[in-house]
């Protein structure tokens, strides 16, 4: 382990130090990643935009920054932000370091809600597509997660307790009906909407545009703003509900708010960048061996991890095959699934501790 | 003071508590006796708010449970539950800081602490709760509980204290340390309910023993009329084990006769 707990058992200033360290690593992430590309626009020409001087820049180089790399950079911190905390979300919820959205199943849901918005987009729920605008896409991915999440819940929680084997088994049942109610949309889809699956589908964060930026910011922004409040609640429903009560903490309220916020921040990453795995068990996974298990740092800690492991990843889905782009999913999934696999073993005794 | 009246709880056709009414006053010790099933820790949820009864109602100084939001009955109550096992590696001075968060503490850290000092686990301050032993959570639980509930009167308001079992998974000596606390903490004004299955510990400590058998209250009062005979042959079936001193040769244990 790479940190002890403090002598006297305080994590709190150690908290505080991880975060500050990973907003540096934030800041770097993004440097990197608008200043990284096959274009060899670099980082003194992100300097020189940056001081003012943007006038000097030739314009193709000022529309690649502008309209390519900002978006693209503010896509993937959100993006990464989103898929972290949800993870770290779900895991207190279900007191299962496990738990990961795209694992049980929640990623799926919301991936059939975004295709179903596509497929029917223009047949019968085109009233609502209208009306919804930019929303629609990210608010249909909601719903699909959070319905997909309830389920989960209402399935694999009994009398309080979530044991691993139930929730990754019907987290893999779900995951499996929502992805064959996807297969029977595709076939429903006509050319033109199986062009948008796909390109949807392969987990990228290539076509970044503020428009997309725009449609997940609300959801991710809300999921942000109550993190703090939940906190303390989380941190005791790890001690189990009747404790959590006992504690002062109306259980059922607490859970209901992070199931909606668990679907809000997947869903709507999933509305505009398709799947992209194990962020969500990777990025807690790593920040509570450092920080310790308290959702007080480990929420924002996560928010902050989240983005800069994304936006990482994505410098080098663009880069190491330029000018082709390798799916981000590809290059978090490589690293991610042996972290998951070596969790799910229990090497670590002390972080994976499984529920009777 | 505390009070459940025409307590009823049902589950699945059966009745797990049957017309139980209990009164705990400020500082007095009530302890619950009973065999397995007798519906001990379910009168314990219904108690503390946790559970809701079928019929029934319980008020804390006349305000009913059910009109209390959670955060409020944390400040005026808190709960030792049995063993508990925790899927993160919280440290043991994290999860008693929880207790003294939720009463609301200006300084939940050092209050947090205190706790720990008072249940003897000062130096266990950084250790992980999953790498303790069965004992040193339950002593980890304690002093969480204790951070929830530092003065047994606070505002004028007397503050409570239930304990499931709170010598379950102790040794001996733990055990009385244990119940001493809380009978100190009876003895300044607060109000304390255990449920313990050590009828010595029981007799030892209380001051109001309540028998609970089948859902029912078959006897309550003090110790001596309580634990006869009589009723202990009828709760738990085993007749002449009142007052009556094994044979010489047989070792046997009586905490009342520790040295203090």
């Amino acid at each position: 382990m790479p940190f002890r707990p403090a002598d006297d058992g305080d994590r709190t200033r150690q908290g505080v130090a991880v975060l500050l360290l990973l907003a540096v690593m934030l800041f770097a992430a993004c440097l990197l990643s608008l200043g990284v590309g096959p274009t060899g626009v670099g980082l003194r020409d992100l300097w020189t935009y940056a001081t003012g001087n943007s006038a000097s820049l030739s314009t193709q180089e000022r529309v690649i920054l502008e309209a390519v790399r900002l978006p693209r950079t503010a896509l993937g911190l959100l993006v990464g932000a989103g898929l972290a905390v949800s993870g770290a979300m779900m895991q207190g919820l279900f007191r299962n370091p496990l738990a990961d959205p795209g694992i049980v199943g929640v990623t799926a849901g919301a991936g059939l809600a975004a295709v179903a918005a596509i497929v029917l987009g223009n047949g019968i729920l085109a009233p609502v597509a209208m009306l919804l605008g930019n929303q629609f896409l990210p608010l249909m991915a909601f719903f699909g997660g959070l319905f997909n999440t309830w389920m989960l819940y209402l399935i694999a929680t009994r009398d309080g307790r979530t044991s691993t084997t139930t929730l990754i088994l019907s987290g893999i049942a779900i995951g499996a009906l929502s992805v064959a109610l996807m297969g029977l949309m595709i076939v429903m889809a006509d050319d033109r909407q199986l062009r948008d699956i796909t390109f949807w589908n392969l987990g990228s964060l290539g076509g970044a545009t503020f428009g997309r930026v725009l449609s997940i910011l609300p959801f991710i922004g809300v999921v942000m703003v109550i993190m703090p409040f939940v906190a303390r609640g989380l941190d005791a429903l790890v001690l189990g509900d009747a404790a959590a009560f006992h504690m002062g903490i109306p259980v059922q309220r607490l859970k209901k708010i992070v199931i909606v916020a668990v679907a809000a921040a997947c869903g709507s990453t999933v509305a505009v960048a398709g799947s992209i795995g194990f962020v969500g068990i990777v990025v807690p996974h790593l920040l509570r061996l450092v920080m310790g298990p308290s959702h007080r740092f480990l929420l924002p800690g996560s928010a902050l991890g989240g983005g800069a492991l994304l936006l990482v990843a994505d410098s080098v889905a663009r880069t190491v095959a330029a000018p082709a782009e390798l799916p981000i999913g590809v290059i978090t999934a490589l690293f991610g699934a042996p972290v998951f696999l070596f969790l799910l073993l229990g090497k670590n005794g002390i972080t994976t501790r499984d529920m009777p | 003071m505390i009070s459940a009246e025409h307590v009823t709880v049902a589950r699945s056709g059966r009745k797990l508590l049957d017309n139980v009414g209990l009164d705990l006053e400020p500082g007095k010790f009530t302890v619950v006796i009973g065999p397995n099933g007798a519906g001990k820790s379910t009168l314990m949820k219904v108690i503390s708010g946790e559970m809701k009864p079928d019929i029934g109602f319980v008020s804390y100084h006349g305000t009913g449970v059910d009109l209390c939001q959670p955060v409020e009955l944390a400040k005026r109550r808190a709960v030792l539950p049995q063993a508990t096992q925790l899927a993160f590696p919280f440290t043991a001075l994290e999860i008693v800081r929880m207790g003294a968060v939720a009463q609301g503490a200006l300084n939940p850290t050092e209050q947090a602490r205190q706790a720990l000092s008072r249940v003897g686990l000062r130096s266990f301050e950084s250790r992980p709760y999953p790498s303790l032993s069965g004992g040193e959570q339950q002593r980890v639980q304690f002093a969480r509980a204790l951070a929830q509930v530092p003065q047994p009167v606070s505002d004028g308001v007397p503050r409570a204290l239930f304990l499931d079992e709170p010598t379950a998974s102790l040794d001996l000596g733990h055990q009385i340390s244990v119940l001493e606390i809380a009978r100190d903490f009876a003895n300044a004004g607060g109000i304390v309910l255990a449920i313990l299955h050590d009828l010595n510990l029981a007799a030892e400590f209380a001051d109001h023993l309540v028998v609970l058998n089948h859902g029912r209250v078959v006897a309550e009062g003090a110790c001596l009329e309580t634990v006869n005979d009589e009723i202990i042959a009828s709760v738990y079936g085993i007749a002449g084990a009142v007052g009556r001193l094994p044979a010489a040769h047989i070792p046997y244990v009586l905490p009342q006769s520790r040295h203090r």
